[in-house]
């Protein structure tokens, strides 16, 4: 055979591997309002930058007359390219082949590829959309997905890994996305659980849809599963895109550096974003915009545990993790979800190199029989586990209330803050006044003769001593009181200077946090 | 993605005796209330099937009596008396399908 004809051998292999499920099986997937694998990866890369490995791997499965089945690429695409011009590994399960079913061989190409990632020190971008393990090959499936939560397990903290839900992802499958650090989720196309409808009818005789069991946004509010939630897969790409502008390619590196930009300073004035009540919310993202980059920030996790706000942005050009309490929600208090939440996150910043900013402004930790239930005592730990542990340069501006736990457990300096601000407004005490003057002068209330006077009176005599950063300045716990326009240029300097910050924390395999 | 800011609005928030203004969140306003623990009341500890069923109402039973079985996840799962007395009720039948947390029975 001379080499045209082998050529075109060659070509009409390729063209039968890639055509995934067949045309009726595509006809499927576009009219439940997804692309197919392809489409999706080369949406997310660079243009022309997708290089296809293992295309011509079939599975090897004999029982059920399994022997007699071609599966295109068993059911999933692998490959190499770039985003924003740097290299990614990625595969993308293809639903029309078999349902996206996992089976041996499957599992082979993801961990195959998976393992290039973590030798070339590369990103990871795993796109889900499968029907669960592949029945037929039994026990292999099985393997299969757990050699793919090993190397979710190794390469955490090593190289960023992310997991996009755009199709079915249940049973054991949603283990690989909770092990990763980000999950990207799209409105009626995502679909996560453990035990789907059927089983719990089966079992428990109530029904619920899909959608309200473990969609999108079941998963963007109530579960927390899910860190980024958007309208349409082309969302969702633009997503996964702004997130890689702001991290960096392996933990060996830091983020890239952008040009600086000023924040809009006539949009986010942030002298005048405090309500001068101290009771009464305000908008903590406004602060933020008030100090980032261009007024950009890019808020995760934003319909979960909103009394916390967490995300990326950038100060001076350079990306730095915000952790802050968000009066508008819950008037800002630490609860399990929200100490989880933040917990993560500080533990994602330090990994990858990302300092710490931490804007503080909360009553404390939210009371309940619920929340005590819940666990609040060992969820609530993970905050502080994660502020104490993480080395890189952590910077507090607090910019309101800090009593009691909150205060120490938001970055505090005894938590080895570096650097720890307080605007004019803070009021960093043990407990609230009100609290506190109930307290202190219970004798004195109660035998007044009008104990609501008294209380009135005592509150305001602790807020006058107590409710300011002056006490905690005395014990040199702040290291500077600023005025709120001089924020952004004390973070930008403190950034710099630690820009060679080493700390070592003492040598271990590794600790137990309370997870 | 705004909307719950849009629909929500600000309530009156009660913490260490001052009231704040906030937005209570959606999850916590769909927070379960407390109830106590009632010894005397027999509920299913996980979803499933009574298949068999040894006592009726006015049945005496000691601690530890086996009064029904349970099966779930393929399992028959004893339900045991808790306590010695005399049964009060028995809210299932064989053969019903029960979800987590039912009542099963209640002793007196």
């Amino acid at each position: 055979m001379s080499l045209r004809s082998k050529t075109n051998e060659l070509r009409k292999r390729m063209k039968n591997a890639a055509s995934g499920g067949g045309d009726k099986a595509i006809e499927k997937q576009v009219a439940m309002g997804k692309m197919t694998a392809r489409e999706r990866i080369i949406a997310l890369l660079d243009e022309n930058s997708f290089q296809e490995y293992d295309l011509f791997v079939e599975h090897a499965a004999k029982d059920f007359d399994m022997d007699k089945k071609y599966l295109a690429g068993d059911g999933v695409l692998t490959g190499t390219g770039l985003m924003n011009g740097y290299p990614v590994c990625i595969y993308a399960q293809d639903f029309t082949v078999a349902g996206g079913s996992l089976g041996y061989m499957h599992a082979r190409k993801i961990v195959k590829i998976m393992d290039h990632a973590l030798k070339l020190q590369v990103p990871l971008i795993g796109i889900n959309d499968s029907g669960g393990a592949r029945i037929q090959e039994g026990v292999n499936s099985l393997a299969g997905y757990g050699e793919i939560f090993y190397r979710n397990t190794l390469a955490s903290g090593v190289i960023p890994q992310i997991s996009v839900i755009l199709g079915p992802c249940a049973g054991g499958a949603v283990y690989s996305p909770a092990l990763t650090d980000f999950v990207f989720v799209v409105d009626k196309i995502s679909k996560m659980f453990i035990t789907g409808p059927e089983v719990i009818k089966s079992v428990l005789g109530e029904e619920i849809s899909m959608e309200d069991l473990g969609g999108a946004r079941v998963h963007a509010a109530i579960t927390g599963n899910a860190h980024f939630y958007a309208e349409s897969e082309k969302e969702c790409f633009t997503q996964i895109k702004t997130l890689f502008s702001y991290i960096p390619w392996n933990n060996k590196n830091k983020a890239k550096a952008y040009p600086i930009k000023m924040p809009k300073s006539r949009t986010f004035k942030i002298g005048s974003i405090m309500p001068s009540d101290s009771k009464q919310p305000y908008d903590v993202r406004d602060v933020i915009r008030a100090i980032s980059d261009n007024s950009d920030f890019f808020e995760i996790q934003a319909m979960f545990a909103q009394n916390i706000t967490i995300g990326i942005a950038r100060v001076n050009g350079e990306t730095v993790g915000i952790v802050a309490n968000q009066p508008m929600y819950l008037a800002g208090v630490l609860d399990v979800d929200s100490s989880d939440k933040a917990a993560r996150f500080i533990r994602y910043c330090d990994a990858f190199n990302i300092p710490l900013l931490t804007l503080v402004d909360l009553p404390g930790y939210l009371p309940g029989i619920d929340q005590e239930h819940a666990g609040v005592i060992r969820h609530g730990a993970k905050l502080l586990y994660a502020y104490s542990e993480a080395t890189v340069p952590k910077i507090t501006v607090i910019l309101r209330k800090a009593y009691g736990g909150g205060y120490i457990a938001m970055c505090s300096n005894h938590l080895r803050a570096d650097f720890v601000f307080a605007w004019p407004t803070a009021e960093i005490a043990v407990m609230g006044p009100e609290g506190a003057a109930n307290i202190i002068f219970r004798k004195e209330i109660n035998e007044a003769a009008d104990p609501d006077k008294m209380r009135q009176e005592k509150v305001e005599e602790y807020k006058t001593k107590f409710a300011n950063p002056y006490v905690a300045a005395a014990y040199g716990y702040i290291d500077a009181v600023i005025e709120p326009k001089e924020t952004r240029r004390f973070i930008v300097h403190a950034l710099e200077i630690s820009k060679n910050k080493i700390i070592h924390n003492p040598d271990k395999k590794h600790g137990i946090p309370p997870f | 993605m705004m909307e719950e800011n849009i629909n929500n609005d600000y309530s009156d928030f009660t913490i260490g005796d001052a009231t704040y203004r906030t937005i209570l969140t959606t999850k916590f306003k769909s927070r379960k209330a407390y109830s106590k623990i009632k010894i005397k009341e027999i509920h299913s500890f996980i979803p499933g099937t009574i298949t068999e069923i040894n006592i009726k109402a006015g049945s005496k039973v000691a601690k530890g009596d086996i009064i029904l079985i349970l099966e779930a996840m393929k399992m028959k799962n004893k339900i045991i008396a808790p306590m010695a007395g005399i049964i009060e009720s028995v809210n299932v039948k064989i053969g019903d399908i029960v979800p987590k947390n039912s009542l099963l029975a209640v002793i007196k």
